[in-house]
Formats: C-alpha cells, structure tokens, sequence
C-alpha cells in the first residue's frame, strides 16, 4: 500500500501531465482551424468538464475506496460549488439579460425588485470562491458531524446521503428559493470581466481544471501513502480494531469526508462556467451514483483508476447519448453489473493481474 | 467525541498507588430484559495474571466490552486505577488511557503488512493532524523489527497480514497490544486456533508480560488455564460466582455444577 506509484507510476503521471497541460491547449491554440488536429471549442470544453468529473470521482474515491464510506450524495457536494459560482456568473451577466435590468432574468420573472439576502457580495469573484469552498465544506462537516458521532455506517449513510442529495433537488426546484428553479443558472456571459465563450477562455478554464485534477491527484497521494492513509484504510477493514487501538474513528472519518466534499466543490466551479448551465438535475440521486460507478469501473482505492473510470464512463456516455441515445441506461446498468461480477477491482485490478502475470 | 477536559484525564500517568489497575463494581448490563452482567465485581491488581473461566453466556465478553467502552453499564463503577472513570471515556480515549484488548476472533489489518498493522498500534499521538504528518523515525523502526521478531513473525514484515496463518494473526493481534504499551490487557480467547507448540510459547510469553502489564485472560483452554493461571476467577450469569487459586476453584462444588462438570 505504500508502495503506491513507483518510478513506472510517477512516469505515467508525468506523461499524463504534459498531454493534459501542453497536448492539448497546443491543439486548440496553436493548430489553425481547419487543420484535423485542430481541437474545437466543444472539445476542449468537454475535456474540460471530464477534468471536472474525474476530480469528483477522485473526491469519491478518498472516502469509499479509502475510508469505505459510500457516499450516495456527492453531486451534491458538486452542485453546490457550481451554484456559489453560478452566483457570480449570473451578476457578471450585468444588464445583458433578456429584460436588460439589474436583475437576473428569472427574478425579474418572479417580480423581485431586489436580490435575496444571500446573494450579497456575491458580484465580487473572490467571496463567490469562497463560498464554493465553504458552502459544501461546512454542509459536510455538519452532517458528517452528526453521521458519524452516532455511528452510523454502511447501507444506512450512504441511504441518508442520497435523500439529503434528494431533498436538495426539491429545494432547488423551488422558484422560491432563489435560484432559478427547475432552469437553474444559464446564458452567462463573462467571468473576471472577460467574455466566456470564446476558445480562449475555454483553453484558460480547461487548463485551470487540468491543474486542480493534478492538484487532488497529488494531494490524494500524499494523504494515501502517509500513515493517515494508512488509518484510513484500517478503518475501512477493521474499525473496532483502530478504536481500541487509541485512534478516534470518527474524527478521521470526518476530516476526509468534509475534504472529499470540498473538493466536489471546487470541481463543479469549474464546472459550470464550462458547461455554461447549472440546474437542480445535478443534484438527482442517478448523478450521485453514476460517481460511485465511475469509481467502481476504475477500481476502488487506487487514485488512478478513479480517474480512468471517470474518462472511460463519461467517454461511453457520451459517444452513447449522441448516437445510441435510447440504449445508454441499459449500458450503464449492464457495465455496473459486469464489472461487480468479474471486475470487483476495476480497470486498474485488470492491469495489475497482467503486470504480475 | 467527549468533552476536551477528559483528554487531561487521559494524559496524566495511571495512578495505581493502591495496587489496584482496575476497579468494577456493581457494574450491571442488560439487553432487553437479559442480565448479561449482574452487580458484578471485580478488582485486578497491578501486575497481575488472572485468568476468567465461565460457561457461555456468563458475561465474560460483555465485561471486556464495559471495561473498553464498547458497552456501558447500566448501574455500577468501573476505574481505571484510583483516577480515571472509564464509564466517561470513548473506546479510543480508554485505549489511550492504557488498555489493550485482543478480540475472540483476531481482528488484525488485513490488507496492510504485518510492519503496518504494528506501526498503526505503536503508540504516538494518534490525532488527525499529528497522523497526517507522522514520520516513522529509526528507533520506532527498531522497535517495530524487534516485536516483529517477539511474535515469531521474523522475516514476514512485508507479508500481507491477511495471508499470516491463523495462530500467526493471533500472535500479530497480541503484538499489536504490546506496540501499545498498554498498563492492562485483556485478551479473550487468545489461544483459540493455535497450535500446541504456539499455545506452550504464548503461554510463556504471557508469564514474562506479567509483572510489568496486568493481564486479564478470558479462555476455554483449561490445560492452558493451568499452564499460566496463578488466581482464576469464575463467572456465572452476570456476576462472579467463585474467586482464588486454581485448584481451589476447580474443587468448588459450585463451579463443577455450573461449568467444569459438564
């Protein structure tokens, strides 16, 4: 376990790196249109929101392949950080909305004559930032707090975390709530001052992504591979026995839980202003447990193969909806089921069978 | 998960003047109407090997579970030598506090390496922040190798845990009591699945821990009984029934009723 990533895996990290830091951004910035190689906007925005993704299922992996807490609610986590900088796109949008007032669209549609309470400051990037951090780092500790001082584990934890995900959604779907019901957040039209749809920006959020991907990688390494990591994973296998060792389950349990939440939240702010939409369907349970299949596909407590889960899923997923739209339910279910029966460890399980073989 | 105070309760040296280690009284438990503890009592003193016999159901288990926090009582005290209150403290602040307990079936780190599964009981400051930081330094290495050589697991450091044979998991388990330096251990069955040869050496290690720990020895095993037992004590339905050398014990017409004989 400590042997995580030798010099063969730090090689493959580097490599993975450049292509996702150089390869690309060259691609699109620096190969003319036209050219094959040329990387479009849409692309470069879907490789971005994979980036996204796969930060989450690095997030999930943290908690249910390391500590076996299965979450059943981290698009949650996920949707709360692409709505704190939803926020902030949205007053960015300034008096170019369809009704050319001060206001969003859709409070101007619900006859608000001025912003709810919370969205104070939120036209000032750095707050929304924090909020980003905050919102979905403190809902976690809170409920983390309470879940895990009462000792409440498998089935039942990751049941209540998919109606807290669940009860969520219905909230947000509220035009009353404040923001935007059932059409969420959309139609922004720039960050920091600079217009959004443009390659430029979309290389500038897509880089931004692959640097905080790279980020958690290494940050999910050094938690793994330190002795943390190693009462994380005794905790998986044998709670009572790390109690009676002198270790507070609880508190580890909470740290990485309020941490793997956190960092859904950073990824769904990236997420958002790439996809340039947010809605309260991101909350729906099937998100949330898409992000456990992600992680199961990859392999459980491995790091890499949450992110090759996620990229494999999402990939399928992809090339599904937009040719075979009506089969892609059914090839979710169906790979969920074959990789539990002949894949219990993932893509990176296959490859280690053929690395010793 | 307890109050911040309890920690100073925890931190500050086991006060065993009265030669006491620890201290049940009256300590009763019961699940839906069944006693599994009934006003028991019983006190070990420092340094100490009892062993604890008694039919299934007697408590015995239960009585490891209240002196570990696992379970509280329903009425009755339970001291950790004159000053700390176990009935107060969480299992991990009592396990901090100096005891040690060893599961009926080993319960040991099966996926991490037998130098792991010692490394995580060793004791240190086993808070979050100081754990993400810990680094292990060449005397806590040396220590690690030389229980790792007490077990009679030389040469296995690197074994994955799960794969050690089943009197090797029991030996692992133990090792990872002592890594913890426990004042008192408790140690259920600890001889279930040995071999003759490993029961005969844990046995002796047993009788060289005495003295320094207090050991509480809850076993079957009535030949190994015999092999380290100095004072037994007998439990029956929740509360001690007869108490005081082996054989004394074991010509206790009472006991052979309710356990020998059968």
């Amino acid at each position: 376990m400590t042997r995580l990533y030798g010099s063969r895996g730090w090689i493959a990290l580097a490599a993975f790196s450049a292509a996702l830091l150089i390869v690309v951004p060259l691609l699109a910035l620096a190969v003319p249109a036209g050219n094959p190689f040329h990387l479009s906007e849409y692309w470069v925005s879907l490789a971005g929101k994979f980036l996204c993704y796969a930060i989450v299922a690095l997030a999930m992996d943290l908690v249910w392949g390391y500590a076996g807490i299965l979450s059943l609610g981290h698009g949650l986590f996920f949707a709360l950080g692409g709505y704190a900088m939803g926020m902030y796109l949205m007053r960015q949008i300034g008096l170019d909305g369809v009704y050319h007032r001060p206001l969003p669209d859709f409070m101007v549609f619900l006859d608000w004559k001025a912003y709810p309470w919370y969205w104070s400051f939120t036209d000032h990037f750095l707050y929304a930032a924090a909020l980003v951090v905050l919102v979905p780092g403190l809902l976690a500790f809170v409920f983390g707090w309470f879940a895990f001082r009462s000792r409440i584990k498998g089935v039942y934890f990751s049941i209540i975390t998919q109606a807290l995900t669940y009860a969520a959604m219905l909230l947000f779907f509220r035009n009353e709530t404040g923001f935007g019901g059932n059409n969420g957040f959309t139609d922004f039209k720039r960050i920091l001052g600079f217009p959004i749809a443009t390659l430029d920006m979309r290389v500038v959020l897509y880089a931004l992504s692959a640097a905080a991907l790279l980020g958690t990688l290494l940050l999910g390494r050094w938690l793994v591979t330190s002795k943390f990591g190693r009462v994380l994973a005794a905790i998986r296998d044998a709670e009572q026995r790390v109690m009676f060792c002198g270790y507070d389950t609880g508190h580890y349990k909470l740290f990485v839980w309020t941490l793997s939440a956190v960092l859904c939240g950073i990824a769904g702010a990236l997420y958002v202003p790439q996809v340039g939409i947010i809605n309260p369907s991101e909350m729906s349970p099937a998100n949330s447990i898409e992000v456990a299949i992600w992680v199961a596909v990859g392999g459980r407590g491995t790091l890499a193969g949450a992110v090759i889960g996620a990229a494999l899923v999402n990939g399928a997923k992809s090339f599904f909806t937009q040719e075979f739209p009506d089969i892609w339910l059914y090839f979710l279910g169906l790979l969920f089921i074959l990789v539990t029966l002949f894949m219990p460890r993932g893509v990176m399980g296959l490859l280690g069978r053929r690395k010793a073989a | 998960m307890s109050d911040a105070s309890v920690g100073h309760l925890v931190e500050q040296r086991l006060d065993a003047t009265h030669g006491v280690v620890l201290y049940l009284d009256g300590i009763s438990v019961s699940f839906d109407g069944f006693k599994a503890l009934n006003a028991l009592s019983l006190a070990i003193d420092a340094g100490e090997l009892r062993c604890v016999i008694g039919p299934n159901g007697a408590g015995k288990t239960t009585m490891m579970d209240v002196i570990t926090g696992k379970t509280r009582p329903d009425a009755g005290t339970a001291f950790f030598g004159q000053a700390i209150d176990l009935s107060r403290l969480t299992e991990a602040e009592i396990a901090q506090a100096g005891i040690g307990r060893k599961f009926q079936k080993p319960t040991i780190f099966e996926q991490h390496s037998v130098f792991e599964n010692l490394e995580l009981a060793m004791k240190a400051d086993k808070r979050v922040r100081s754990t993400l930081f810990a680094r292990l330094d060449s005397e806590a290495r040396d220590r690690i190798a030389a229980m790792i050589e007490r077990v009679g697991l030389a040469g296995a450091a690197d074994r994955v845990a799960g794969l050690l044979s089943h009197g090797q998991k029991q030996w692992l388990e133990i090792g990872m009591l002592l890594m913890q330096e426990p004042r008192l251990l408790l140690l259920d069955e600890p001889v279930a699945g040995m071999s003759d040869h490993e029961t005969e050496r844990t046995a002796e290690l047993f009788l060289t821990l005495a003295g320094r720990h207090s050991l509480v020895v809850v076993e079957h095993d009535m030949a190994f009984i015999a092999s380290i037992a100095r004072k037994v004590t007998v439990l029956n339905e929740g509360s001690v029934l007869a108490e005081g050398p082996l054989e004394a014990v074991q010509n206790d017409p009472r006991v052979i009723e309710v356990y020998l004989g059968r």
